[in-house]
């Protein structure tokens, strides 16, 4: 086990992405808020539903999989690409002709990363939602302090976290396996790198969504 | 010694290597030459393993090669060294480091330990004070000499090099040469070079096999090229007027 490669990867994949998932995450707990005022205005749903539909909506599904699906974009496009050069400046040649166990070496590291930081990622983006909705919704007077929080309070149900951290774990797998194979096994030259490299994109998306309907399916039915 | 036994390579219907037999030994330089698309590269690739062939053996000194499990196959590599075309270097890795890779991977040595072989083999091709520069830093005559101190770093006694002089300049080129010659003869390694380089070819072909389209079609020394008959092989090496015309001369 490389432990030094694998703190490296934490640190790019995990602080690398920090900033990115903090932004994304304000705005999606930002607007969700709005929109839910905007929704609920006029009607017999008590006002303080916005922090309750905010905080579900976080740990549900903007948290794990908008945040995965960015991350898709950002650390699987870069994994994709940096193997695929590697593989094509025979850097992955020369490691496996020193003896270099390069699927211990240049994979192993990357997907116990991800998973070990992804679910980090999505937990700090359901926190950093819950403060955006607070933000656009609190300091505008759309909402008081106390209905928001009464509502964040509100029907918790312990069940959902548990299935935000699926949804992290399997995002993540994927998020990271399916660029790992892109890059790895790429032939040609640099148009086929950048294919490889879309390719790692797409398919992470389809398959996060996909699995994303069969998580749902599985842990609500 | 290094001995390939009938290697046929098919990429689908097409047949890349014919048959090729040919034995490698130790405290020489061996040369594959041979026009592109004659299969050099993929004979090379063959003969340490990062491609299997078809059909046929490599024999590394009594054993045979694809015949070994996954640990077998890493032991061999342990005594493996190879100098890439493009070098091969890791670019977010500084030369030390880059020499140091495979001590760091499998020796059971002290970081002290550790650099002290680095500074030597960094020094036995001439690169002293490099240690911290990134591999962007060097020129493509550095860049090959940082490729041999690294492939030489676990005193290997299997040396192979594909295409060492390409992209560089015939004085620099010529000191790759005498770079890889003399550490071939100091540590009597059995070192495979691939090259289309006829001055390699001149200057330190101990033994040369030329491929032509999939098959052995002449193996000699650099003594013996001059005056072999092979018109492949003259067609190949003396392909200019000016080669041809000083041919004639060195021949009368």
């Amino acid at each position: 086990m490389y432990w030094k490669e694998t703190m490296r990867q934490m640190e790019d994949i995990g602080i690398g992405s920090l900033i990115i998932v903090a932004l994304i995450s304000i705005f999606m707990g930002a607007v969700a808020a709005v929109q839910f005022s905007y929704q609920l205005d006029g009607t017999l749903v008590p006002q303080y539903y916005i922090g309750y539909i905010v905080r579900d909506l976080a740990i549900i599904e903007s948290a794990p999989t908008i945040t995965c699906l960015v991350l898709a974009g950002k650390v699987g496009s870069n994994l994709a690409a940096e193997l695929g050069t590697m593989r094509q400046k025979e850097h992955i040649d020369a490691m496996e002709l020193m003896g270099v166990n390069t699927a211990a070496y240049l994979i192993l590291p990357k997907l116990i990363a991800a998973v070990v930081m992804i679910p980090l990622l999505v937990t700090i983006s359901a926190y950093v939602a819950i403060i955006g909705g607070y933000l656009a919704t609190v300091p505008t007077g759309a909402l008081s302090s106390d209905d928001y929080e009464r509502g964040l309070r509100a029907f918790f149900q312990p069940r959902n976290v548990t299935m935000m951290y699926v949804k992290a774990v399997v995002f993540s797998f994927i998020l990271t396996t399916v660029p790992i194979f892109q890059g790895y096994y790429v032939k040609g030259g640099n148009i086929e790198l950048g294919k490889a490299s879309t390719n790692a994109v797409v398919f992470s998306n389809i398959l996060i969504l996909l699995s994303d309907y069969l998580i749902a399916v599985l842990l609500t039915g | 010694m290094i001995r390939a036994e009938n290697i046929i390579k098919l990429f689908g219907e097409q047949e890349v290597l014919k048959g090729v037999s040919m034995e490698f030994l130790p405290g020489k330089t061996n040369l594959i030459i041979g026009r592109s698309g004659a299969g050099k590269t993929v004979f090379l690739k063959i003969l340490v393993g990062l491609m299997e062939p078809t059909d046929g053996k490599v024999w590394y000194d009594n054993v045979d090669f694809f015949s070994l499990n996954k640990k077998q196959v890493r032991e061999i590599r342990l005594k493996v060294g190879m100098l890439f075309q493009g070098s091969a270097l890791f670019d977010s890795m500084k030369v030390i480091e880059n020499v140091r890779f495979p001590l760091d991977m499998f020796a059971n040595m002290t970081l002290a330990e550790k650099n002290q072989r680095v500074d030597w083999c960094l020094e036995r091709v001439g690169l002293n004070g490099a240690h911290e520069k990134y591999p962007s830093e060097l020129s493509g005559g550095m860049q090959k000499r940082v490729g041999i101190a690294r492939a030489i770093v676990m005193e290997p006694k299997y040396l192979f090099c594909d295409e060492p002089n390409s992209g560089l300049d015939p004085r620099t080129a010529l000191l790759i040469d005498e770079l890889i010659q003399d550490i071939t003869y100091d540590y009597k390694m059995t070192t495979i070079i691939n090259t289309h380089d006829m001055n390699s070819v001149m200057e330190i072909g101990d033994n040369i096999a030329y491929l032509h389209e999939g098959r052995l079609v002449w193996q000699g020394s650099k003594d013996q090229v001059l005056s072999s008959d092979n018109e492949l092989l003259q067609g190949f090496i003396f392909a200019s007027p000016f080669l041809q015309r000083l041919r004639a001369a060195a021949l009368k």
